[in-house]
């Protein structure tokens, strides 16, 4: 055994304990849901495991309108909010690069939701958009804008949007604070040279600042795209995808079908497509980061 | 007016439109997080007023009082679910950690064909949606009989950890000078002690940060932990939370008090690590 392990090269060695664990708790456990996607599974009869039903799960899915719904509403939930979040932690990150006093303050108070746990923001933003005694229904009433208890996540679309609010709540530091981060590294040459030659600082913004935060910008949507099924816990807990499955995502509806309905079989084909789609993403901004680095000339 | 004037006005509007702006950016970060802290210390009747009361009348502890109390007072064992939390984040983050110097060493200092394959393989590992593994892990955990226990958790939260703290490190090391290191090996230094002597004192601080980071991912997971965890013996906090609910009703101070108590860590180490975290994603993604 030993012997094995000296003849394999370093980096081998070195990988091997992460490649070991991954593939026991990742990769063989996402097999056996794949075989499992080809069977009617069901947690309560165990012998449907061994009955192979072929494509049907997968058929199954492929027609069932709540599920195309749900996918539709995840990517829609993704886009907008993946976009709100780098455009406000562009202009976080901006407001605070401008501070001369306090910035050290400021940017730890930016962090602040990033320690905040999913299932937490979930449980705050169901507390603060209650509609009895929350504090957003308390203070339009209180100024007296309404006098009547806006339901928030009782009406389909008020409740999308206060998930995507708490979304954004949450995962905006991490553009803000890398976009920062990028700020602080720009020369500055190039920056006087073209406040030299009369550009407005708008073009001086667009043409020099903007490239070359790119790769920061991508480095934060690749970090947010490890862990895009975060907004899972949030929606969980304030709606349940309620009202009547108007929030329902991708990932509620594996859990319910999974656990709820004991549809082991159904839930890991569906879980599939959701994976495809993290993948996607995931392999998405690694190459585009990648492709900026490249760009920048940092190809060590 | 004349111009200077006129320039000099254009100046401060934008600099009051400045600290406004920034200032109410500030406090939609801030509000909610100060209003869970606040509510944990008002009494129930006074969070379930109406009209609202906005200026508190009366702070007690009564929330905390209940929440370590027997179970019988409306308490739950919130000493048990803090245990738990810190065992299991604890541990997994070790593991992980020790496995992360190992992989980051490796892509940091060595050469080899699909390297960045590798990588990105790692990666996507990582972006597998925690309800969507959590199916078949429950699966096999119940088979192998691990569920409900620190172990699975572990287990669990080690290959989910893995990944990131791999990125990380493999930034933090790269930041190191290569030299640094060649120098002790022809010093005499084996390449391990070379390692040990030269390179890891010098990334110590950033892999701090990693391990950090990844004690806050296991500290604040749910996804998993819901389906992992069955009872009082493995339950960590995030599920603990769902305590204070009930079919219909849920206890918010209660759930506040909780909610404090699981902040207060968090909020004490991202504070330590914040200078280190954002160097090293930063160097790990541009220099790459």
């Amino acid at each position: 055994m030993t012997r094995l392990f000296r003849r394999l090269p370093p980096w081998l060695a070195l990988l091997l304990p992460a490649i070991v664990i991954l593939l026991v708790v990742v990769l063989v456990p996402l097999l056996l849901s794949l075989y499992s996607s080809f069977t009617p599974y069901r947690l309560t009869r165990p012998e449907s495991l061994y009955k192979w039903i072929g494509e049907y799960n997968y058929v199954k899915v492929a027609t069932d309108a709540n599920f195309w719904m749900a996918f539709g509403r995840t990517v829609f939930l993704l886009t907008v909010a993946l976009n709100l979040e780098m455009l406000l932690g562009l202009g976080l990150a901006l407001l605070v690069n401008k501070v001369t006093w306090g910035q050290r303050g400021l940017r730890t108070i930016m962090m602040f939701p990033m320690m905040f746990s999913p299932i937490l923001v979930g449980f705050q933003f169901k507390f603060i958009f209650n509609d009895n005694v929350g504090l957003v229904n308390n203070a339009l009433q209180s100024l007296g804008i309404t006098d009547q208890a806006i339901a928030w996540l009782v009406d389909g679309k008020l409740a999308m949007f206060s998930i995507i609010f708490a979304e954004v709540w949450m995962s905006t530091s991490v553009f803000a604070i890398l976009i920062l981060a990028g700020l602080f590294a720009i020369p500055r040459d190039p920056l006087e040279a073209a406040k030299v030659d009369g550009c407005t600082p708008w073009q001086s913004f667009r043409h020099i600042s903007l490239p070359f935060l790119m790769p920061f910008i991508y480095i934060a949507m690749a970090i947010r795209s490890l862990d895009v099924a975060r907004a899972y816990d949030i929606v969980q807990i304030m709606t349940n995808g309620g009202p009547a499955r108007r929030t329902e995502l991708l990932w509620t509806l594996i859990g319910r079908t999974g656990y709820v309905d004991a549809k082991m079989g159904l839930a890991n084909a569906m879980g599939y497509i959701s994976i495809f789609l993290a993948i996607f993403f995931t392999v998405y901004f690694f190459r585009k980061l990648n492709a900026s680095r490249t760009a920048l000339g940092y190809n060590a | 007016m004349d111009i200077n004037q006129q320039h000099r006005l254009k100046k401060y509007g934008l600099k009051a439109a400045h600290l406004i702006t920034l200032f109410v950016a500030m406090s939609i970060i801030c509000l909610p997080g100060l209003w869970i802290v606040l509510n944990s210390f008002r009494p129930t009747v006074e969070i379930m007023a109406k009209p609202p009361i906005w200026i508190p009348e009366k702070l007690s502890f009564d929330h905390y009082r209940a929440m370590f109390g027997g179970v019988g007072e409306g308490g739950v064992p919130v000493v048990r679910y803090f245990m738990n939390s810190l065992i299991i984040s604890v541990t997994s983050t070790i593991i992980a950690i020790l496995i992360g110097i190992a992989g980051g060493y490796a892509f940091a200092r060595y050469r080899f064909r699909g390297k960045s394959a590798i990588f990105v393989g790692f990666m996507v590992t990582r972006a597998v949606p925690g309800v969507a593994l959590s199916l078949p892990l429950f699966i096999v955990f119940a088979k192998v009989g691990i569920i409900d226990t620190h172990f699975g958790l572990i287990l669990a939260y080690v290959a989910m950890n893995v990944p990131f703290s791999i990125w990380l490190i493999d930034g933090f090391f790269r930041q190191v000078p290569r030299e640094l290191a060649e120098a002790a090996e022809i010093d005499g230094c084996t390449r391990w002690q070379a390692f040990w002597k030269v390179e890891f004192p010098v990334a110590k601080a950033g892999i701090a940060s990693a391990a950090i980071f990844a004690f806050l991912t296991s500290w604040n997971e749910y996804a998993l932990a819901s389906q992992l965890t069955r009872s009082v013996f493995s339950k960590t906090m995030p599920v603990g939370l769902l305590d204070f609910t009930s079919e219909f009703t849920i206890n918010w101070g209660g759930m506040c008090a909780l909610a404090v108590l699981m902040i207060i860590p968090a909020l004490i180490l991202t504070f330590i690590v914040q200078k280190h975290l954002i160097s090293g994603l930063t160097f790990g993604g541009i220099k790459g």
